[in-house]
């Protein structure tokens, strides 16, 4: 049952041939046993029992067990974003698109780990430690030796595992694992798609401004989305409808642009125009990645698409430009964490201002954090302002017109790896530091994030 | 006898040439990558030298940033960071406006001027660490970070 998509699993709540609450216990036995990988931060199982008593039967998600990246603000529930400086933080609010699931009929099994304010690209930055991918893991427990995806060989040495991706990782095992059908995860620079790819699942992105973004904690307000994580495109599709629209409390949600159609029930690719940017063939990119980028191409040619070659110029400076937004946002929105209001505060240190909210950021932040405060304030002095963060935000326009180019020439649909290579054992990721692992695997997911 | 050996042999290399030529027809309709990355490289002579940080940018920095990362491991992630925002200084962008946003086309809604939450005191103050009588609790402000030289300290 915990195998079927959300869809098919809807269909029996709904005529009735399994129960919302049998649903909820198979959930909750999976998330015990697979507790090993490390994909929730806080557990919600008593909460979500009381929510399946009150989903009536005709909700649209009637019950539908989800779990939630933990940096949306849950009300009642901690929400740290996987760093000690909020680890005491209890919002008194539910984000936005939480709450659209929430009055849908879903049910919370709790939230997800992830990269510390989700900065990083394999979820092991966290103060709760790394997420493991399930696929080829090797469980300590005895009790599970046949829930997860079989294989005859396990990582590379004693005691490895394959990263999840990130920084949405916790979210992703979720899925992939059959602990809930759906999850809420976020999109700045591939967040999302990442860890959807390593796992096995689908991740959308949806466009900036048609999902609200309030009550999710900001890393870059110009880039983040809120992201949909599904075993099956129908599920993310089915999800989006739900909790996609403005939003009062987000003036930067649109709905008049915003147009959801229906597939039919036989979807034909005839007369679609898939382009292939030719700069997604980087160097590094691995021989698996690249031969299955073929094989789908060539796939999508014989059902009758048309597949060709195109170009977007600028993409080899978008990780760079990247890098430099993300810096300079984050300095300002980290610049709230000051520990008074809420938040971990320093104990013992009374001598100023400065020099207590110093020694609690200090505590808080973990060294990527502080270094991207610390290198997007350096961007963001008057003397480097035009040089950094302006010519940034110009070559921005130029990738962003890359893409409006492409499109208007008639593409429909980009067809390119989500990253570089296939999920790295955990040994040989953590060889090189996150700023170098950012730039290697965001390398094809964030061009999109600004335009 | 070679009569026939030569019409086998003559009949198998039809047989391998129509497989061959199927093969090679299914090949011409694959659609295939370019084999190298096109990738354009940067001269080393078009980037600007290494930045050299002085002390007091990088106090300025740390009392704008107060995350106490003014020691070496900070500057060397720093200076880092700053070769590969270099990078850009390549592309020629003139005449062109910067892009803040993706919706700076799209005619975004004004919130009505309507209070429509209110009265959450102790929810705002529970996530305090210290209050007193309601009030959120600091020391004394307006007095400037004490900052050591930069190579006083090592390490984080």
């Amino acid at each position: 049952m915990l195998s079927l998509s959300l869809r098919e699993v809807l269909h029996l709540i709904k005529t009735e041939q399994i129960s919302a609450r049998d649903l909820l216990k198979k959930c909750i036995e999976r998330a015990t046993s697979v507790r090993e990988l490390n994909a929730y931060i806080t557990e919600t199982h008593e909460l979500a029992w009381s929510q399946v008593g009150l989903a009536p039967g005709k909700s649209e998600l009637a019950g539908i067990p989800i779990a939630v990246k933990d940096n949306f603000c849950t009300r009642n529930i901690p929400t740290t974003c996987g760093s000690k400086m909020l680890d005491n933080y209890v919002p008194p609010y539910n984000a936005t698109v939480v709450d659209r699931l929430l009055t849908s009929g879903a049910v919370l099994m709790g939230k997800t780990n992830m990269d510390e304010y989700a900065m990083g690209c394999g979820s092991i930055d966290s103060r709760y430690g790394p997420v493991r991918n399930p696929w080829k893991y090797k469980f300590q427990s005895s009790a599970r030796s046949s829930v997860i995806i079989q294989s005859k060989e396990g990582p590379t040495s004693g005691g490895d595992w394959y990263i999840a991706g990130g920084s949405s990782g916790g979210s992703a095992v979720a899925v992939a694992t059959g602990t809930c059908f759906g999850a809420l995860g976020s999109d700045t620079g591939g967040s999302t798609r990442n860890p959807a790819s390593y796992c096995g699942i689908v991740g959308l992105k949806p466009t900036y401004g048609s999902l609200s973004r309030y009550g999710l904690i900001p890393l870059v307000n110009s880039l983040d989305v809120p992201g949909i994580l599904t075993k099956t495109v129908d599920d993310a599709a089915l999800l989006l409808r739900i909790i996609a629209g403005r939003d009062v409390n987000d003036s930067t949600t649109v709905s008049e642009s915003l147009h959801l159609t229906d597939l039919d029930d036989q979807p034909s690719v005839k007369g679609l125009h898939i382009g292939i940017p030719k700069e997604y063939n980087a160097p590094g990119l691995c021989g698996e990645t690249r031969r299955a980028w073929e094989d789908v191409a060539n796939a999508l040619e014989t059902a009758g698409a048309c597949v060709s070659l195109v170009s977007l110029p600028h993409t080899q400076y978008s990780i760079n430009t990247y890098s430099i937004l993300c810096a300079c946002e984050v300095a300002s929105n980290m610049a709230r964490y000051d520990g008074i209001e809420f938040g971990h505060r320093a104990e013992g240190n009374n001598m100023s201002t400065e020099s207590l909210y110093a020694q609690s950021r200090h505590e808080g932040f973990n060294e990527v954090v502080r270094g991207r405060i610390f290198a997007g304030n350096y961007f963001l002095l008057r003397k480097n302002y035009r040089r950094y963060f302006q010519q940034a935000l110009k070559v921005r326009r130029l990738i962003s017109d890359d893409f409006t180019k492409v499109y208007g020439d008639g593409v429909d649909v980009l067809l390119t790896p989500t990253t570089l290579s296939v999920a790295l054992p955990y040994s040989k990721f953590s060889m090189a530091d996150n700023r170098t692992r950012t730039a290697e695997q965001d390398y094809f997911t964030q061009p999109i994030n600004m335009a | 006898m070679a009569h026939i050996a030569g019409m086998f042999v003559i009949r198998s290399n039809q047989i391998c040439s129509r497989l061959l030529n199927r093969q090679l027809f299914q090949c011409r309709e694959k659609f295939k990558l370019p084999d190298k990355p096109e990738w354009i490289e940067i001269d080393p002579k078009a980037l600007p030298p290494e930045t050299v940080l002085d002390d007091s940018t990088i106090q300025l920095i740390e009392r704008l940033s107060l995350v106490d990362f003014n020691n070496k491991e900070g500057v060397e992630r720093l200076k880092s960071a700053i070769k590969y925002a270099d990078q850009l200084c390549v592309v020629n962008t003139e005449g062109l406006e910067p892009m803040y946003s993706v919706q700076e086309h799209e005619e975004l809604f004004l919130d009505e001027d309507v209070v429509r939450e209110g009265n959450c005191k102790q929810e705002i103050l529970r996530n305090a660490v210290k209050v007193e009588e309601d009030y959120f609790v600091t020391p004394p402000g307006n007095i400037p970070l004490k900052q050591k030289k930069l190579f006083d300290k090592e390490g984080s």
